[in-house]
């Protein structure tokens, strides 16, 4: 058994999932019901294999682990898999979120059934393929790879202006990809090789850093998003349907992040280090900016996405203040922003099933009729509003505390950041739930049925869990992060050192 | 588990049961189930005080690990000392009776199940603020605490007025709470720990250090103080922060008794009076709380002065009380302000529950010009608003004659540089307590009855369950100054307190404010009694003169009415620059700037170059996604061809 590749399984299981569905023969009707049993297998196994490998991980260790190498495109080109305490729990965070959205999109995908399963199996895999990939080629592979099916997804089972959206999608994370290609064949030029740990450890030229971390920052910025490279993601999510919102606010947008951690803090600390101000800045801004804008928006999923801008400030601004409690913040917020963000998509999804709208004003009094909705409706907003007691609160008060210890200006900002979600959060909530129904076709609306509830009861109990309990998460990736972040004062510290 | 698990967790429970499943039960098993608990939680805590405050047995119970990070480390701990247990006593009794009270009090309403899990929800994240031993738990009971008071203030969900308080009420507290969080940040960046006692022991370090904030080199401790300070402003309601407690009084009454007058709003009083030892090394955080305590004492007296619904004028009481407190932790008179809160538990809950009581009878009516001569009607509850009014306004041996007096000598004994300031204010702040809690009684019970005849004829006094509660409270209101007086201010407070209030070796405020001259001590009887006589003549004995003094000073009286037009100002500063700031960032930043420059423009570009590409005109984006995915097999085979470039 320890042979085995496990994390090659997980990873291209789904791919063999997504094969099987197009061998499934039949009148359409048939085909749509056996691609649907297929994707939700399919994701459930990969889900109970990643829990396996999850029970197997060694937590106490920094390391890499169940690494499988071989050689593949060129030497110092391998095909290199492996995971340690960053991206393991990335990993299962996209297996946990995948069968959930097989089935919120269960009735809600009527038109070309199996090729919209087919995306979203494809998608699994070069999702877990990024969390796992330990060569840099191969993660690119997997990370540009990932954006193919999700501008299927928008593209085709989108709303009304989904080619405008899936377009913005396109222009502009193709602008960052080429850079980072060009950084990447570049370093594989210097360092003869690919492979990740060996390019950590090979300590770039200073000025080169420089170039290297801004042609990857261009690729990850738009991934996160970050202000001002933001625009694309609110168009994003209003054209998708729920379920590629629900991926899209929780794993898609943990890219970038995951980016930083794996290479430009490791391989570019220097770089990292000059730069850090410019990222607090845009962090910053990210927080007030996006934050006054969720404000004013007229559409739920706009209002959503805009509060996951801000949120994901506190993400670079937790990463790039490189204290333990930053970073450890950071991961802990962009997977508490993953289920929870998740979550909030899929109450947009459950009211938009019901009255095929999302402008907040064609709502109003649900709580009337919805009660079990309102309840959980609320919980998420709390969470996203950073409450004690939720998961939405261990990241934002972790990355403040981190930043704080850098630049009293940033943590300022960030923590003016509870004031404002506050705001948008809490009078999205009034003026979709609150008040009389006054709108006639709300005199009718049905409360979440069974199959509702099932799916975002995991979500709430995570929020809920690791808001009183983080300990499990901020343990398995202590050792790692740990790691990390004294690699990268020791780099600082002889960079500085040797030049004075 | 321990008694301190019980005392803490059984609201939750019973919380839990009723939120849960209030349907199956039904609501008036939920409403025994959480009342039952949270009575034997109380008793439970006034065990615990003896056993604390008088045996001196504090501990301390973990509970769970919570977040470790680096080098921050906190638990779920409860701990118990002399402070925490008046709180425990405090929280649990008045929330116990609130519990019976609402049983009549709500038995109308639809939704008592969760209504009741609410109360306990509260309940619960008050005990694990006061219980906390460390800065985040406390924050976590704060917010959950505000969380609660949201959900209460807007439990009528259906009335927009109650959901616009419960947004203010939240976000006014968010204003504050972000002083506090930077506060906790500030600590755990200069001390390394958030643990009480670990913070508490490197305050003399702190007040000799200095860090640089926002650019500015600044000295430590004041500025860590003055952050924390900030939050208590926003819970506690003090001036500039007072808006949303007005405002609350949209929620059930109960829920003002409770929440906003007895517990959640004296939590900043509690939090100043836990960091003594931090501010007790600040003289200038010390005057800053002085000058805010004076000031919300004085405003929200003179704003009480004209208000016409009976549950605003004992909410800006409220405010002002609370100012009281502040005063008596800014001169460094710690054990006095908890006294004060103390005291001021019982004859304000007693105040609301009674006006609620008044309510009731009214059929909802909270209109003082729509009330008076009920007096007859409503003999019991005219009764115990009879004793929360001397009790508030201090008439003498009352619970208020022992708890105010102690404040307003110690403000005068004080060493404090704003000490005289603050004495004025609190001795007018007197006068006019006095005289709006006489005319919010002559108002109400005395006179001629102004509301309908048809009103008139359902005037029913309320039923023992909410009367009971009153008759418990208006114990307290009448004896608690008396018999705890030599507990918490007087001789055996060092005792007592067994150190959970720490004060400087130089802090004797608590001996000095017993030897002041002979007027100082009379000032609040005279301003007790003009404000009586005043309000007599003005209500009573000429009852047009209060009409003719409004329009004379037309002005004066807008001002008050219009409570200084604090929200009308903070809608111009505040919100509507914010509005307007948020449409300009989202269509002219989002929109015009970025979108415009960036993919729109690029886009646009791109769209007339391909037009007069046949084969891509389509502008489909999987032909886009083609496309890329050719540009990476390119560079692939380039790699592969060429062998890289080494």
């Amino acid at each position: 058994m320890t042979d085995w590749p496990l994390l090659s399984t997980i990873t291209f299981l789904p791919l063999l999932g997504a094969l099987f569905i197009l061998l499934v023969r039949g009148d359409e009707e048939t085909i749509a019901a056996n691609s649907r049993a297929v994707a939700l297998w399919t994701t459930v196994v990969t889900l109970v294999l990643s829990l396996f490998m999850i029970s197997r991980f060694d937590g106490s260790s920094a390391d890499f682990q169940f690494v499988e190498r071989a050689s593949w495109l060129l030497p110092g080109i391998d095909y290199a898999m492996g995971v340690d305490g960053i991206s393991v729990l990335f990993v299962l965070l996209t297996t946990a979120l995948m069968p959930l959205c097989i089935l919120a999109s269960w009735h809600a995908i009527e038109t070309r059934v199996r090729e919209y399963m087919l995306a979203f199996l494809v998608l699994e895999t070069l999702m877990i393929g990024v969390f796992c990939a330990m060569d840099i080629i191969l993660f690119y592979l997997f990370f540009e790879g990932g954006l193919i099916p999700m501008f299927l997804i928008i593209g085709v089972w989108g709303g009304a202006r989904r080619i405008y959206a899936s377009f913005k999608f396109f222009l502009y994370t193709l602008i960052g990809s080429v850079l980072m290609l060009l950084a990447i064949l570049y370093m594989y030029w210097q360092a003869g090789t690919t492979y990740i740990p060996d390019l950590m450890a090979h300590g770039f030229d200073a000025s080169v850093q420089t170039w290297l971390w801004l042609a990857f920052f261009a690729s990850f910025a738009v991934k996160m998003p970050m202000w001002p490279v933001h625009t694309w993601l609110p168009d994003a999510h209003v054209e998708a349907p729920t379920a590629g919102s629900v991926i899209l606010a929780g794993v898609l947008l943990k890219m970038g992040g995951y980016g930083f951690l794996r290479f430009s803090l490791p391989i570019f600390p220097i770089a990292s280090d000059f730069f850090a101000p410019m990222v607090f800045a845009m962090s910053a801004i990210a927080i007030v900016y996006t934050s006054l804008v969720a404000f004013a928006q007229e559409d739920m999923k706009k209002l959503i996405a805009y509060s996951s801008v801000a949120h994901m400030g506190f993400v670079t601004m937790g990463i790039f203040a490189a204290t333990t409690q930053g970073v450890q913040g950071a991961v802990f917020q962009m997977l508490s922003h993953g289920w929870i963000s998740g979550a909030l998509f899929l109450c947009v999804g459950v009211v938009y099933d019901r009255m095929h709208t999302r402008e907040i004003a064609a709502y109003g009094g649900l709580a009337n009729r919805m009660p079990v909705y309102a309840t959980l409706f609320m919980l998420f907003t709390m969470a996203n509003v950073g409450l004690p007691g939720t998961s939405g609160f261990v990241g934002e008060f972790l990355t403040i505390l981190g930043a704080f210890q850098v630049s009293t200006w940033t943590a300022m900002f960030a923590a003016s950041g509870v004031i404002f979600s506050a705001v948008y959060a809490l009078s999205l909530y009034r003026r979709v739930t609150f008040g009389q129904i006054e709108h006639e076709g709300l005199q009718q609306i049905a409360d979440m049925d069974r199959r509702e509830i099932f799916i975002i009861a995991p979500l709430a109990v995570a929020t809920i869990l690791f808001g009183f309990w983080p300990m499990p998460i901020l343990e398995l990736t202590a050792p790692s992060i740990d790691a990390l972040v004294a690699a990268y004062q020791e780099a600082l510290a002889a960079h500085y050192g040797g030049t004075q | 588990m321990s008694t301190y698990h019980a005392i803490v967790f059984f609201p939750l429970i019973g919380a839990a049961i009723a939120g849960l499943f209030g349907r199956i039960i039904g609501d008036r098993a939920a409403e025994y189930v959480t009342t039952g608990l949270l009575i034997l939680s109380a008793i439970l805590s006034c065990i615990s005080l003896i056993n604390v405050g008088l045996a001196g047995d504090t501990q301390k119970v973990m509970v769970l690990d919570w977040i470790s990070s680096g080098g921050l480390d906190i638990d779920w701990v409860l701990r118990i000392d002399t402070l925490t247990a008046v709180m425990l006593v405090v929280v649990t009794g008045v929330s116990s009776l609130v519990h019976v009270y609402s049983i009549g009090y709500m038995s109308h309403d639809p939704h008592r199940a969760r209504f009741f899990a609410y109360l306990s929800l509260f309940t619960f994240m008050m005990l694990m603020l006061v219980t906390a031993d460390n800065f985040l738990q406390l924050f976590f009971g704060w917010e959950g605490v505000g969380l609660a008071s949201y959900l209460l203030i807007g439990f009528w969900f259906k009335k927009a007025s109650a959901n616009a308080a419960a947004i203010k009420a939240f976000v006014v507290n968010r204003v504050g709470d972000f002083g506090l969080i930077l506060g906790m940040a500030a600590i755990y960046f200069s001390v390394g720990s958030l643990q009480f006692d670990a913070v508490f022991a490197s305050a003399e370090a702190l007040a000799g250090g200095q860090f640089d904030f926002l650019g500015m080199t600044v000295p430590m401790l004041t500025t860590i103080c003055l952050l924390l300070f900030m939050g208590a402003m926003g819970k506690s309601a003090q001036f500039l922060l007072h808006t949303w407690l007005p405002d609350a009084m949209e929620g059930p009454t109960p829920v003002s008794a409770l929440i906003h007058a007895a517990t959640m709003v004296t939590a900043g009083v509690f939090l100043v009076a836990r960091c003594s030892p931090l501010f007790e090394l600040s003289p200038t955080a010390l005057n800053v709380v002085v000058v805010v305590g004076a000031l919300t004492a004085f405003f929200a007296a003179t704003v009480g002065l004209v208000q016409n619904d009976i549950k605003r004028v004992i909410a800006y009481s409220t405010c002002s009380q609370l100012g009281y407190m502040f005063v008596g932790l800014g001169i460094g008179a710690y054990q006095a302000a908890m006294f004060h809160l103390f005291t001021h538990a019982f004859f304000k809950a007693l105040l609301f529950l009674g006006a609620g009581s008044v309510i009731h009878a009214m059929g909802d009516e909270q209109d003082m010009r729509k009330m008076g001569g009920l007096r007859q009607l409503i003999p019991a509850t005219f009764l115990m608003m009879f004793i929360g009014t001397i009790a508030l306004t201090g008439f003498p041996l009352t619970a208020g004659y022992y708890s105010k007096d102690a404040i307003i000598e110690g403000a005068f004994a004080a060493s404090a540089a704003p000490h005289m300031f603050a004495f004025v204010l609190l001795v007018v702040a007197a006068f006019f307590t006095s005289f709006y809690s006489w005319r919010l009684m002559f108002m109400t019970f005395f006179g001629t009855a102004r509301c309908s005849n048809e009103t008139l004829s359902h005037v029913h006094e309320s039923p023992p369950v909410m009367l009971v509660p009153l008759v418990i409270l208006s114990f307290g209101a009448l004896f608690a100054g008396a018999v705890f007086a030599g507990l918490f201010v007087g001789g055996e407070q060092t005792g007592f307190w067994a150190g959970s209030i720490f004060t400087a070796a130089d802090n004797q405020i608590l001996v000095e404010l017993k030897q002041v001259p002979g007027w100082v001590v009379l000032s609040p009887l005279v301003m007790m009694i003009s404000g009586f006589v005043l309000a007599w003549v003005m209500y009573i004995y000429r009852p047009a003169w209060p009409g003719e003094i409004a329009e004379q000073h037309d002005l004066v009286y807008k001002f008050l009415l219009n409570k200084w037009y604090f929200d009308e100002i903070y809608d111009f500063i505040f919100v509507r620059p914010a509005k307007w700031l948020a449409r300009l960032f989202w269509k002219g930043g989002d929109g015009y700037v970025i979108d415009g420059f960036g993919p729109d423009g690029i886009a646009g570009n791109v769209l007339r170059v391909t037009r007069r590409m046949v084969a891509l005109q389509t502008g489909y984006v999987y032909h886009y996604a083609f496309v890329m995915l050719l540009g990476v097999a390119g560079f692939v085979s380039w790699l592969m061809l060429t062998g890289g470039l080494s």
